[in-house]
């Protein structure tokens, strides 16, 4: 695919819970290669887009398009196995498994290995563990996760998580990524490093689509700015059109009377 | 299977080869062990339901009764091969449990529990009602051992080792399964299921996976308990006994394989001690998975691990 063709494409989609709207007739449109934030007040529908793109919830109206497919409908795994890979506000590790072994789920779609082969250890499925490791040690180099692969994530900083949940979804070799506030609960220096590796991650061809609380973040690595706010846009452009729009100056300071 | 494991899985093999000769080889307790060797077959497969599928089943008394009763009445009506009837059962159970686990385990709750709660009844009242086939409350006997290129394993200690090699067996199935992209994919349902969904794992999919194994499971020990004593009624497959496996699972710890184990040790024991108490002895039941949910929620092994754990931190602290 070539850089800047339409890879997602959410076309008037609405989703209401109960009496109330909480995404009112989006377009959107994610180029290939482009880091694209969506940014928005609390309450805005960000995190309820994400689960409609994800699966996670169903659309009451609208289409979403990935690659010229239709998304809509589809269970949460299943679009995953389109393409389409996630992390969540309050990266949702698993704790019952080591690091190694996080980044492991993240390969579970591109391998095979059924319950019998398991359980007798067939070579073949020797085999691709061996590999399932080797691949998902790859990932967390990627994320320069510098810790001991073979423990629980239990103890170690809150950063670690976030990479070792955004390395899971690199495993899953998609070609867009979501990241739902990578640099929520990260301090200065770690936010500075997080938005080189989502620099890092488009580079190596992984679109990524964010959700941001931090402006700084946002201005700095985005290509296009989508502001959502009460569920429907407000606002599209590059970082400086988007900052200098009185209508998203509005939504976040209050209107000047 | 880990380093850690495979130490775990030597020491247990030792101790089961000597343990007859601890408690006297003619002994009451090798009847008492085999039983227990039996159970704990169910209550693997139980734990890798509960623990990591995170679901419970009140059925597999009735899975159990299910691999017994096939077994039993395949062998004394059709003239089956021991061995055969014995695959047979498991493959019918299979079935069963997958009719039952493909609607119930795509929803969210304890919709398993319920369902298997009333296949339960329903395996029990059947056997009851056919009196002419099953022998009704009374049940049926004159059920054929099983034998070894014409070796019939008769005697209570031969049968110890086959069932504790056959539960050795099981053992390592279920560790290579939880070490597994299959045990991963279980585990991570218990980790999260919105995560393991969002990376592609069909969540749904293999809870009836893993719900269809321990149910085999519990057939194959079915199978083994009625080549053993030859004899079934409904009482050894009623509720009371999908219960305390249940509980086995709970008290042992239902996290880890050797909690299962160790859990279903205990209870299978249990009654020889508490025979003063008559029929009260649910009671104590009760009591004992009340103080360890209390206590040690993570069931007796999980607790006797942090426990193991939190000395070693302290231990290298101090030095």
């Amino acid at each position: 695919m070539q850089e800047g063709s339409t890879l997602l494409e959410l076309t008037n989609v609405t989703r209401r819970f109960g009496g109330l709207t909480a995404v009112s007739s989006v377009n959107l449109c994610v180029a290939e290669g482009k880091i694209k934030a969506v940014i928005g007040p609390n309450g805005a529908g960000k995190t309820t887009l994400f689960n409609l793109i994800s699966g996670v919830l169903p659309v009451s109206e609208g289409t979403i398009h990935f690659n010229g497919d239709q998304l809509t409908g589809r269970k949460s795994y299943a679009v995953a196995r389109m393409g389409i890979s996630r992390t969540f506000q309050t990266a949702a590790i698993f704790h019952n498994m080591t690091i190694l072994e996080n980044v492991m789920i993240g390969r579970h779609i591109r391998t095979k290995g059924q319950l019998l082969g398991a359980a007798f250890k067939t070579p073949r499925s020797r085999l691709e563990e061996k590999q399932m490791k080797v691949d998902a040690a790859h990932w967390l180099q990627f994320m320069d996760v510098n810790v001991d692969y073979n423990t629980l994530p239990g103890e170690q900083p809150f950063v670690i998580h976030r990479k070792v949940e955004i390395a899971r979804a690199l495993a899953t070799e998609p070609q867009l990524i979501m990241l739902d506030e990578p640099a929520a609960g990260l301090d200065i220096r770690e936010t500075e490093e997080m938005a080189e590796l989502i620099q890092k991650i488009c580079k190596h061809g992984v679109t990524p689509l964010i959700i941001e609380h931090d402006m700084s973040l946002v201005m700095e690595i985005s290509d296009e700015v989508f502001v959502l706010n009460h569920g429907a846009k407000i606002a599209e452009g590059t970082p400086r059109e988007v900052q200098q729009n009185k209508d998203v100056i509005a939504a976040y300071l209050g209107k000047e009377k | 299977m880990s380093r850690n494991n495979l130490l775990s899985v030597t020491g247990f093999i030792l101790l089961i080869a000597l343990m007859p000769f601890i408690v006297g080889t003619g002994s009451y307790w090798i009847n008492v062990m085999v039983l227990m060797g039996i159970y704990s077959i169910i209550t693997m497969g139980l734990s890798l339901l509960m623990g990591y599928a995170g679901q419970i089943s009140l059925g597999h008394g009735a899975f159990f009764g299910m691999g017994a009763y096939a077994s039993g009445l395949l062998c004394t009506q059709l003239n089956f091969n021991p061995w055969l009837a014995m695959l047979t059962a498991m493959l019918l159970t299979c079935v069963a449990a997958y009719l039952i686990g493909l609607p119930t385990l795509r929803l969210h709750g304890h919709y398993l529990a319920m369902a298997t709660l009333a296949f339960g009844q329903i395996m029990v009242i059947t056997v009851t009602a056919e009196v002419g086939l099953t022998g009704g409350p009374s049940g049926f006997g004159s059920i054929p051992r099983l034998s070894i290129l014409g070796f019939v394993l008769k005697d209570d200690l031969v049968y110890y080792y086959f069932v504790w090699i056959m539960v050795a067996i099981v053992l390592i199935i279920s560790f290579n399964i939880i070490h597994s992209r299959v045990g991963r994919a279980l585990r991570s349902i218990h980790g999260g299921e919105q995560a393991a969904n969002a990376m592609g794992v069909n969540t749904a999919a293999y809870k009836v996976q893993v719900f269809v194994l321990s149910a085999a499971f519990a057939s194959l020990a079915g199978s083994m308990y009625v080549h053993y004593v030859t004899f079934i009624s409904p009482t050894s497959c009623e509720l009371k006994f999908s219960v305390i496996l249940v509980v086995m699972v709970a008290i042992g710890g239902m996290n880890h394989l050797w909690g299962a184990i160790l859990g279903t040790a205990l209870l299978a024991a249990l009654p020889q001690f508490l025979k003063v108490f008559h029929d009260f002895d649910i009671l104590a039941y009760g009591l004992i998975l009340m103080l360890i949910m209390i206590f040690s929620p993570d069931g007796i092994f999980g607790g006797m691990a942090s426990l193991i754990n939190r000395l070693r931190h302290r231990h290298i602290k101090s030095g």
